[in-house]
């Protein structure tokens, strides 16, 4: 005998922002507890998501939680709003969240969900930032157990971190990690701010926008409340250094797009062999070509 | 010049999804489609894997999703998660009792006789792994008649309704320590972070829907070695068992539906217990939708091994709560292996930074 069930005819049966409302209650009290205790990394349910885990899941559950349809949204992963898995995330809301405006424009964003960057022009208060979090802890590369790793925390016990800068610098004469610096916030609790470049640490300093951190798989949100300090980790005489986009002769390299000198620069090998550099942030590098086309035609 | 960065993501996408839609039908040499039926009957080993890593028990949803993913157990059990999500919890499930079970399949390999006997039911266990190559070209009436001639040739008189468990025969004997008195609410995972030290029932919810294959690997880590007993299956079972809700007005229980479960108990010796009371065996339990009988055995060895790394602390990786049940989930360590395939510039950009500075100080050094 066959049991018959109905199935889920189509998307018409999912709520707005698909999860059901229990689980953006949930989410929405995490936050609150994460902005109430900055950098602290509050435990919660993580819903699986129709997307892999590491993909995004858990910036996405902050997204869906917190959107509304008044909102819009700009997606981006490398700095970029057309890289595959910012496309996949965007039209997953578009598809659950009807009605929201979407834009590629940093400035008319309300709220940016991102992974690996923090856009390059400076954020607002009005405005709410979303980083994907693979790694929520820094100490994971000294110690392997969560449970000890919460001790620390908590006695603010970062000891072994500092050593093992310490010890980058004996070995390197430099610190080794290029991405996911660990950043003090606020006196305390020691973050790992996603794999944003070293470049984009400095962003998270004082921001007038709420920064907040979900990581899915790992089950946990922390949060960079606005006008917050976070300081990365360093030393007196070691201070904490961005990527060097200098060139040999010293001088810096400029986007070969836009010719901006002041942004985070992705390396191409060009059909020559040779090497050439562009804006990371390609809203940032379109708005700056598009300001200078008006430019060039009103002279 | 006119590298444009990653551009061209959604018509990529789009062609993707195309290529992979034409290899689900068939590619060129097209044949008739999968009926979720046969899915759900012909490969219900398959179907069983997918509710129980799924955690949603829902037969023909998890042929539907075998059927969209290819076959791939990963892709099938996490579609089943994430349409879990879509839905709240209506209320708690009471604990139900597994001797209700209408068992196809109960055996026991601590005693020769067992209470109610032994029934091997549907089992491949002792079959030749010989290729039976007269299957390769069925015909459907030869293939029906076997379904049929098996009913005819089996009295429905033959078979009990329930069966008694076995370990209440050791239990009643003193050979097992006492149910504790505990009612404490259980954990549920859906709903709840693991944060550790965690409650026996959190630890398992989480592997009654681990990925099997993870399961097995650290269970079996124990067995050969990395662990310290060699358990006995006290009682393995395979059955339906009804699921009993409270009434929405009067709250007395009520059958709601049946759900195909495997349950799997293993005794093993210990010694060593700081209190003056007589020894007994230690107990692991395995439970999981479905008929899995692998994964309910390897859950229950976990089960043991888990209680005792938390009583004595883990000596062996299957011993550590943290290493075992973090990393045994299917949809998080799936998800996880393939993000790498995801764009990683920003950051292989700063590690060059990093390593080009690295390198150029340690050249000035030594020159």
């Amino acid at each position: 005998m066959m049991p018959h069930y109905e199935l889920p005819r189509d998307e018409a049966g999912y709520s707005f922002g698909f999860l059901d409302e229990y689980a953006k209650k949930e989410v929405r009290r995490a936050i609150l507890k994460a902005v109430s205790i900055p950098g602290y990394q509050t435990p919660y349910a993580s819903r699986e998501m129709p997307m892999g885990r590491g993909f995004g899941t858990g910036g996405l559950q902050l997204t869906l939680a917190l959107i509304g349809h008044n909102d819009t949204l700009k997606v981006i992963d490398q700095g970029s709003d057309d890289s595959v898995n910012a496309v996949n995330l965007r039209q997953f809301v578009q598809l659950t969240c009807p009605g929201v405006a979407l834009t590629e424009r940093t400035e008319d964003a309300t709220l940016i969900q991102s992974r690996h960057r923090i856009p390059e022009q400076p954020l607002r208060a009005d405005q709410l930032l979303v980083l994907q979090v693979p790694y929520p802890d820094p100490l994971v590369v000294v110690e392997p157990s969560e449970a000890k790793r919460k001790i620390m925390h908590g006695e603010a016990d970062y000891a072994r971190l500092l050593v093992k800068l310490y010890e980058d610098i004996v070995k390197f004469d430099e610190i080794t990690i290029s991405h996911r610096y660990p950043t003090r916030i606020n006196g305390h609790y020691v973050i790992d701010p996603s794999p944003i470049p070293r470049w984009d640490v400095p962003r998270l300093h004082r921001s007038p926008a709420l920064i907040l951190l979900g990581a899915g798989r790992e089950k946990k949100i922390y949060a960079v409340p606005p006008y917050t300090d976070a300081v990365p980790l360093a030393f007196e005489d070691q201070p904490f250094r961005v990527e060097d986009f200098r060139d040999a002769a010293g001088s810096r390299r400029a986007c070969a797009r836009c010719g901006a000198t002041d942004s985070f620069l992705d390396e191409f090998i060009d059909s020559a062999g040779g090497k050439v550099y562009q804006c990371s942030d390609s809203a940032y590098c379109n708005g700056r070509l598009a300001r200078q086309a008006k430019a060039e035609a009103l002279a | 010049m006119a590298y444009v960065a990653i551009k061209g993501g959604r018509a990529a996408m789009a062609g993707a999804a195309q290529a992979a839609e034409f290899l689900r039908a068939g590619g060129a040499e097209a044949e008739a489609p999968l009926q979720l039926e046969t899915i759900e009957q012909q490969l219900r080993l398959l179907v069983s894997r997918v509710v129980s890593e799924g955690g949603l028990y829902h037969p023909r949803l998890a042929a539907l999703a075998i059927k969209q993913f290819q076959g791939d157990t990963l892709e099938a059990g996490f579609a089943l998660r994430a349409y879990r999500s879509t839905k709240p919890r209506l209320l708690e499930t009471p604990p139900q009792d597994s001797s209700r079970m209408r068992c196809i399949r109960r055996i026991s390999a601590a005693f020769k006789d067992i209470p109610g006997g032994q029934m091997l039911g549907p089992t491949y266990d002792y079959a030749l792994r010989l290729m039976r190559l007269e299957l390769a070209d069925e015909s459907p009436d030869a293939f029906k008649a076997i379904a049929r001639r098996f009913l005819t040739d089996t009295p429905e008189t033959q078979l009990p309704a329930t069966f008694p468990k076995v370990l209440d025969a050791l239990r009643a004997e003193g050979l097992l320590p006492p149910v504790p008195e505990t009612h404490a609410a259980p954990f549920d995972i859906t709903r709840e972070p693991l944060v550790f030290p965690v409650s026996r029932s959190a630890a398992l919810a989480t592997l009654a829907r681990a990925e099997t294959g993870s399961l097995l690997g650290i269970a079996y880590s124990s067995m050969r070695g990395y662990g310290d007993v060699h358990p006995t299956v006290a009682e393995l079972r395979v059955g339906y068992l009804p699921v009993l809700l409270p009434h929405p007005v009067t709250g007395e229980p009520m059958e709601v539906g049946e759900v195909l479960m495997t349950e799997c108990e293993v005794v093993a010796m210990y010694g060593g217990d700081d209190s003056n009371a007589p020894p007994t065996f230690t107990l692991g339990y395995g439970a999981c939708f479905g008929h899995n009988e692998t994964k309910a055995i390897s859950m229950a060895i976990l089960d043991r091994a888990l209680q005792k790394g938390m009583r004595d602390g883990p000596a062996h990786p299957a011993e550590d709560s943290e290493f075992v049940l973090l990393h045994v989930d299917g949809v998080d360590s799936m998800g996880f292996c393939a993000h790498y395939k995801m764009p990683h510039y920003v950051t292989f950009q700063s590690d060059l930074d990093r390593l080009r500075t690295t390198r150029r100080k340690a050249t000035e050094s030594t020159a």
